[in-house]
């Protein structure tokens, strides 16, 4: 091999925050040649992307300091070089892609002003002469009839199209490397899927370096062309990606290979009682138009849809973001409002007001995807899984409180001790358990699951996963689980329920979908999400 | 990456204090502010000690010893015949009762010996006068009986910063006008806080119609001009301190309801709102114990500013003549006295110097405040 194109040499980067350092890169070297895709692979937390951002010192300065190592791009060091020098590299030799499309693009510019600045600024391209170049890139990256896409903003775009604009954006001086952190992870797996070709093909065309961050074992087999795997700050294991996969040295590396989601679901039983059934359940939002407001047609976000639940068993409801799925469990728990029949415990509870349903909130318990958005940053941990038995057994004194909560940190895998803390000294994973806790302390019949384990990292997702299926097995719950995420729907539903833009593409058995998907929608879904192959979908019409 | 900057050590048990982390940082960067910090304290001494105004300047003694009994002039109003005289209420600094008190028992003053109401009858020459350091000692004693030599003439008697035009002690009438002034923003600001608070939670949380027609209420109320009102509210009522709170309280909450709307209109659709809402809990306990806490940020930030801004409008008031009764003290009437007495500058110049003082100090703790709440304020 010859000299090359990045060398990442004995990089330490060091936070200072009141009075304290800490260190979350740790001595870290490696190299990308010219044409190779490296991927960084870590948990959040490893320093992936806070050595990704070092290479174009993009951290927060001063608060961020390198002790120790250097950057050597085409043999200069990025580290030492002055400002006007690094931002000639940036987005020119060297450019980047963020995991979040949303924000990474200006929401108050179109994309055709954001391509031309760059093309501007480092190729001197004046906005007027531009026009054709954007034009060329947007058609590189697959957006269709890029004529009429120029004027948009980023609210007009999807999510896919947006990190295409940002791909381009990229592109655009021909950079001979790109470092993409995390761009797929805020997509749709099949967007996903087109996106990794899209990046795949490019690199191919121009003959480009990158350097992939990602905590997605899938991807990293995809794409890369070696890996290196980070963990706590450190680089534990180099190699090329066959290898790694094939015989991983390190125990973290095993670790991370052997944290999928495993084990079975519930047998599907039929004997069961039915704890919550619907039928032609309905949730259209009015789309208001005019002067006086008529309502012109409906955003049918949940469009007669039918299913049943039966005690220890699980229902998965997978879609696409858009789908309609978080809304069905939504007005399945009667948090907003729906048409059709709610049948909980036998009981017809599609009317019930807000105070008719309080007696029945305790056996319906919901656990949200977000586990740093649902736990209160302003209460401690006992306040809040012991707020619902305040509403539900104000009977209870304060020490029988106090020991029901301990009781329910213990069952979720937490020390009781704890329970005196604030939510933001726990990582992902133990808040995703306090979020159940608060759930189980109420001992529920029916949970339902809002992605539970899609803002979590792959070995915490395992690990919630089991405590999920315990927790079923141990207390008879009925649990409806709406994921993106087919690995764990497949470890955890015995039934399942494919959505797209809120009507049931496939219903059935889930180990018969999974083996045997009978609609085209499905079949895409499944290529993207288990081999990441991006298949035409054809277009449903509403 | 916070995953690597630990847990703050010293956790584990039931926390004592009941300051959170959050509260605990944010108290380190109001303390981090200097001005501010310092600004507080001082702001808080003058408020304590002129709270205690009827023991600092007060016309009557604070401990009487009189024939063996010990009384306390200050809490309790003794007729004068306690002391032999006739009046309902006892004279304490003229000649006649003094003499009987020192002959029979003792008597302890506080440093000024004039109350807000009280006037000095031993001036000079003719209302305003000078302080007493910009006299001769000759000049000071000469309205005593006896010059130089009468006992009445001693540093207690003595005006620190002159007599206003009815002979009234700017000194005392400063302390007890600083403490009328204090007071009345505070519970302004605290009123309007509630109402407020109130209003824009309502808002925010129930939004729809709820909203649409509070705040189509808010800009009608709000465009009410409030000094013609109050013109027409003092010519029906008597002017005083809960009479102009309450017609200041009418118009002054609306302030707050724009920040807490916005606050609650954010916050109602965070996740933990859902979840405690899942779980069956009541609005008004969602309200309060989940998203009042969010709100409060804004509103703490706010209250420093609206304090000295209802202390502006009362001075205001006062010097326009519709603000507290006459005679209570004001430092909006003493600006007043000052305009009118160009020759007597002490009476404009401490109502200034107080008055800007202590604005400053308010606005002083109000940017510590500010900077104490800013999330983003942390490599500070």
């Amino acid at each position: 091999m010859t000299e090359p194109l990045l060398s990442v040499r004995d990089l330490s980067v060091a936070f200072h925050q009141g009075g304290k350092t800490s260190l979350a890169v740790d001595r870290v070297s490696f190299d990308i040649a010219k044409g190779e895709v490296v991927a960084l692979v870590g948990e959040s937390g490893s320093g992936k992307s806070v050595s990704a951002n070092s290479i174009l010192k993009l951290l927060p300065y001063p608060a961020a300091s390198h002790p120790s190592g250097q950057i050597l791009f085409n043999g200069r060091d990025l580290l030492t070089i002055d400002d006007a020098e690094l931002r000639a590299v940036r987005g020119n030799d060297i450019t980047m892609i963020f995991q979040e499309p949303m924000t990474s693009l200006n929401p108050l510019h179109s994309i055709e002003r954001q391509i031309a600045e760059i093309l501007d600024l480092h190729q001197g391209i004046k906005p007027a002469q531009a026009r054709p170049r954007v034009l060329e890139l947007l058609s590189q990256v697959g957006i269709r009839e890029p004529e009429k896409r120029l004027k948009a903003y980023p609210h007009e775009l999807s999510g896919g199209q947006r990190q295409r604009v940002m791909i381009a954006m990229a592109l655009a001086n021909r950079p001979e490397l790109l470092i993409a952190d995390e761009p797929t992870t805020a997509l749709d797996v099949t967007v996903q899927a087109q996106i990794l070709e899209l990046l795949k093909q490019l690199k191919d065309a121009h003959g480009m370096s990158m350097l992939f961050i990602t905590h997605d074992l899938g991807i990293v087999r995809k794409i890369a062309d070696r890996v290196c795997v980070m963990t706590k700050g450190r680089i534990v294991e180099t190699g090329p990606t066959a290898e790694i996969f094939g015989n991983p040295q390190h125990a973290y590396t095993r670790h991370l290979l052997a944290s999928e989601p495993r084990g079975t679901p519930p047998t599907t039983d039929e004997t069961k009682p039915i704890v919550i059934e619907a039928t032609d359940m309905k949730v259209w939002f009015p789309i208001k138009a005019g002067f006086l407001r008529k309502t012109v047609d409906h955003v049918k976000a949940v469009d007669g849809i039918d299913l049943t639940l039966r005690a220890g068993q699980t229902l998965g409801v997978v879609g696409e973001s858009g789908s309609g799925k978080t809304t069905l469990g939504l007005a399945l728990t009667r948090l907003i409002g729906s048409q059709g029949r709610i049948g909980f415990e036998g009981q017809n509870i599609e009317s019930y007001s807000f105070s008719q349903m309080r007696p029945l909130r305790r056996r319906m318990q919901i656990v949200f995807q977000d586990p740093f958005g649902s736990l209160s940053p302003r209460m401690a941990v006992s306040d809040i899984i012991g707020e619902g038995l305040k509403v539900h057994e104000p009977s209870l004194s304060a020490r029988e409180r106090d020991a029901r909560v301990a009781a329910a940190l213990e069952e979720v895998g937490l020390d009781a001790a704890t329970r005196w803390r604030y939510p933001h000294e726990f990582s992902g994973g133990q808040r995703q358990r306090i979020a159940i806790a608060r759930a189980m302390v109420l001992k529920p019949q029916f949970v339902m699951l809002d992605e539970p384990t899609s803002a979590l990292d792959m070995s915490v997702q395992a690990q919630v996963v089991d405590l999920l299926r315990d927790l079923q097995a141990r207390h008879g719950l009925a649990y409806l689980f709406i994921s993106h995420d087919l690995k764990v729907v497949r470890a955890l539903a015995n039934d399942m329920i494919v959505m797209r833009l809120g009507k049931v593409v496939e219903k059935g058995p889930a180990e018969t979908i999974f083996t045997a998907p009978r609609e085209d929608y499905t079949k895409a879904l499944m290529a993207a999400a288990f081999d990441l192959e991006a298949v035409p979908v054809p277009a449903v019409r509403q | 990456m916070t995953a690597l900057t630990g847990t703050p050590s010293g956790m584990a048990a039931p926390q004592t204090g009941r300051l959170s982390p959050v509260a605990r940082r944010r108290w380190e960067n109001f303390k981090a502010n200097r001005r501010g910090f310092w600004s507080l304290w001082i702001f808080l001494a003058l408020f304590g000690i002129s709270l205690c105004a009827e023991f600092i300047a007060n016309d009557r003694p604070i401990l009487v010893s009189y024939k063996g009994e010990l009384l306390v002039p200050v809490l309790v109003n003794y007729p004068e015949e306690t002391f032999g005289g006739f009046l309902a209420e006892t004279d304490y600094a003229s000649d006649f009762i003094r003499e009987e008190i020192e002959a029979n028992g003792w008597m302890v003053w506080p440093p000024i010996r004039y109350s807000y109401r009280s006037a000095n009858s031993n001036i000079p020459h003719s209302a305003p006068t000078a302080p007493f350091w910009t006299m001769s000692a000759t000049e000071r004693c000469s309205g005593y009986p006896q010059g130089e030599a009468d006992r009445g003439c001693t540093l207690g008697n003595f005006n620190w910063l002159g007599t206003d035009d009815q002979a009234r002690d700017v000194a005392a009438r400063t302390i007890y006008g600083f403490r009328i002034s204090v007071l009345f923003g505070l519970a302004l600001t605290i009123a309007s806080a509630i109402v407020g608070v109130t209003a824009g939670a309502i808002q925010g949380y129930f939004g729809g119609w709820t909203d649409l027609l509070m705040q189509r209420f808010i800009e009608i109320w709000s465009s009410m001009p409030v000094l013609y009102i109050l013109l027409i509210i003092a010519a029906i009522l008597p002017p005083g301190f809960f009479v102009l709170l309450g017609i200041m309280l009418l118009f002054s909450w609306v302030g707050f309801v724009g920040v807490v709307r916005a606050e609650f209109l954010r916050a109602r659709n965070f996740e933990y709102v859902r979840a405690a809402r899942a779980l069956g809990v009541g609005n008004a306990t969602i309200m309060w114990r989940h998203l009042l806490p969010n709100a409060m940020v804004a509103t703490l930030t706010f209250l420093p500013f609206i304090l000295s801004g209802s202390i502006t409008t009362l001075t205001s008031l006062d010097f326009l003549g519709f603000g507290m009764p006459p005679g209570s003290p004001s430092l909006g009437e003493l600006i007043a006295q000052g305009k009118s007495n160009l020759q007597a500058p002490w009476l404009g110049l401490t109502a200034f110097l107080v008055m800007s003082i202590m604005l400053s100090l308010l606005i002083f703790i109000g940017e510590a405040a500010r900077d104490a709440f800013d999330p983003r304020k942390t490599f500070g």
